[in-house]
């Protein structure tokens, strides 16, 4: 019998919508700006790791011989790297396969190893599903949790976070920024308030790193997650921090099976993606303020540029604290797969059902308040190191034409053309 | 989402977008969907009442590309039907011509959920014109 491996496709851009905008001048088409589903590693991130593939493989816990140490040491510098960028020690700094498993680990660790203190936890309904699925899990095993809401901005209310701890609260895991909106949530003062009460006091680190300063001494962090391919390193590898001092934290492991990382997360490292997140860190520490300013002024011109020509266009989530490159608009009676799919030579992401597995609008932008209409028509931007001012006046141009175009097509703008109030309207799909 | 070369024609050359007179008798409108589900289509009929054939078909749609694909296909296919042709339209039809993946069939559902509308917007229409059996005495 035959194997018919079936290739896929290549997928190559499909035939393009018709677009009033030649690409300017150096501006290389598809444009990736969807920096916080990933990013495109840092040739320099990838010259540093090149080393620990071919020439310095051994594995770093071999002890008894150089191909060994020399592992070690590519370990032990990005572990100081990481370490540097938020103000740890090196030992304090765990090696895991990613933000999910940091975040797993995090999570089940504090609850497994404090059991006996008390079995309450606290989170938001924003939290990335990595805290959530896990939260959601513990509640099988009898933990109590409670999903902090968010206000309309975005951020979690401190003093119902106050009013949720109890006697029985032993941690609280709320994110340092978030995927989606990229709101900062006030990370020093809700590690303030667990410091007060003795609350193990994690947070998702994941979008922040590398483009906000984190300080875990000055946050009051105790326990924080951190991912590799969300800051130019390579995929399948991240870290977790775990306080050993006023106070000391600790965790139970859930991967055994050879004691690795001071017994917390047993398994070979992997090598030349830790030297690649040393790198990645290493260069954050050198250039994150200037970038964060460059980010935050590509990100207003895109904000500026789109809401200066169309009407109806509506950020979610406040701008006051919120990630530098990220932006998250949704355009009033355009429905958001239909808005990519027009511009299809750029790379986003939406919150509308269609293009989500579950076909269900995000949780996130519902955890705001905003109307499922308006999720439907949102589009997350996440500019990056790597976008230039051109690509931006080139997305906004395309993000102008097609939302122009669609609502030609959309029944929903002629009816609020016509004045009507389309949440009078008595819509004939609406008992689902 | 891989769509098929004929959605991405519908999208990029929507057919017959656009609006008729509601009020006029010979107009049919159907609207279905609502914002929240993401799926709104509006589809209209013009049709002539000595034949019942339909001689005009507009849409609007808010939605994603398989449902502006659908919206305006079912537009193309009622033209010059009868009302009664028309209704016999099928979604799965729609779905075979478009080649929609499973996760988008409700999208060509909709579409002839729309059809069925329209029609039954202008069927009550020639019904309420009727005029009616009097009983008054010339």
């Amino acid at each position: 019998m035959s194997t018919d491996v079936k290739i896929p496709q290549q997928k190559i851009p499909q035939q393009l919508p018709a677009t009033r905008y030649a690409a300017p001048q150096g501006v290389k088409l598809p444009i990736y700006m969807d920096n916080h589903a990933t990013t495109p590693m840092d040739p320099r991130v990838l010259e540093e790791m090149l080393p620990y593939f071919m020439e310095k493989f051994g594995n770093a816990a071999s002890r008894n011989h150089s191909f060994g140490w020399a592992g070690e040491e590519g370990v032990e510098t990005a572990r100081e790297r990481i370490a540097k960028l938020i103000g740890a020690t090196t030992k304090e700094i765990i090696f895991t396969s990613g933000a999910t498993e940091s975040d797993n680990l995090a999570i089940k660790g504090v609850a497994e190893m404090y059991r006996e203190k008390g079995n309450h936890i606290i989170t938001a309904v924003t939290e990335h599903k990595a805290v959530l699925d896990t939260c959601k899990r513990l509640e099988k095993y009898g933990y109590r949790v409670t999903y902090l809401p968010v206000q309309k901005d975005g951020l979690i209310d401190l003093e119902e976070l106050k009013r949720s701890m109890d006697d029985k609260t032993i941690l609280v895991t709320i994110m340092a920024a978030n995927n989606e909106i990229g709101v900062l949530q006030p990370i020093a003062e809700i590690g303030k308030l667990c410091r007060e009460r003795g609350v193990i006091f994690h947070t998702d680190a994941t979008q922040a790193i590398g483009k906000i300063p984190i300080d875990v001494n000055k946050q009051n962090i105790d326990v924080m997650s951190i991912s590799a391919h969300k800051m130019y390193g390579p995929k399948g590898v991240g870290a977790l921090y775990v306080r050993r001092k006023n106070p000391r934290v600790q965790i139970s492991a859930i991967i055994d099976g050879g004691g690795h990382e001071r017994g917390m997360r047993s398994g070979t490292l992997n090598v030349a993606g830790i030297v690649g997140l040393g790198k990645a860190c290493a260069i954050a520490s050198e250039e994150m303020a200037h970038e964060a300013a460059q980010l935050a002024s590509l990100r207003d011109r895109l904000r500026d540029r789109i809401m200066n020509r169309l009407d109806e266009t509506y950020i979610n989530g406040t701008m006051e604290h919120r990630l530098p490159g990220n932006l998250n608009i949704s355009f009033a009676y355009v429905e958001g797969e239909s808005l990519l799919m027009g511009i299809n030579d750029i790379a986003v992401s939406s919150g509308s059902a269609c293009t989500s597995a579950t076909l269900e609008p995000s949780y996130v932008l519902k955890a705001l308040g905003t109307g499922d209409d308006l999720a439907h028509s949102s589009i997350r931007f996440g500019i990056g190191r790597f976008n230039t001012a051109a690509e931006v006046d080139y997305v906004a141009d395309r993000v102008i034409e097609t939302v122009e175009r669609l609502r030609e097509l959309s029944p929903l703008y002629e009816m609020a053309k016509e004045g009507i109030n389309l949440k009078d309207v008595k819509w004939a799909g609406e008992a689902h | 989402m891989s769509y098929s070369d004929k959605v991405i024609d519908h999208y990029n050359n929507p057919r017959n977008v656009g609006s008729m007179d509601k009020s006029s008798a010979d107009v049919g409108t159907g609207l279905v969907g609502a914002p929240e589900c993401g799926d709104v289509m509006k589809l209209q009929i013009k049709v002539n009442r000595d034949t019942n054939v339909i001689e005009e078909a507009k849409f609007k749609t808010f939605g994603c590309g398989s449902a502006i694909a659908s919206s305006s296909l079912a537009t193309e296919w009622v033209k010059g039907k009868t009302v009664e042709e028309a209704l016999a339209i099928k979604n799965m039809d729609i779905v075979k011509e478009l080649s929609l993946p499973p996760v988008k069939i409700h999208c060509s559902v909709l579409a002839e959920d729309a059809i069925r509308a329209a029609i039954g917007d202008w069927k009550k229409k020639q019904e309420s014109a009727k005029p009616v059996a009097s009983t008054v005495a010339q």
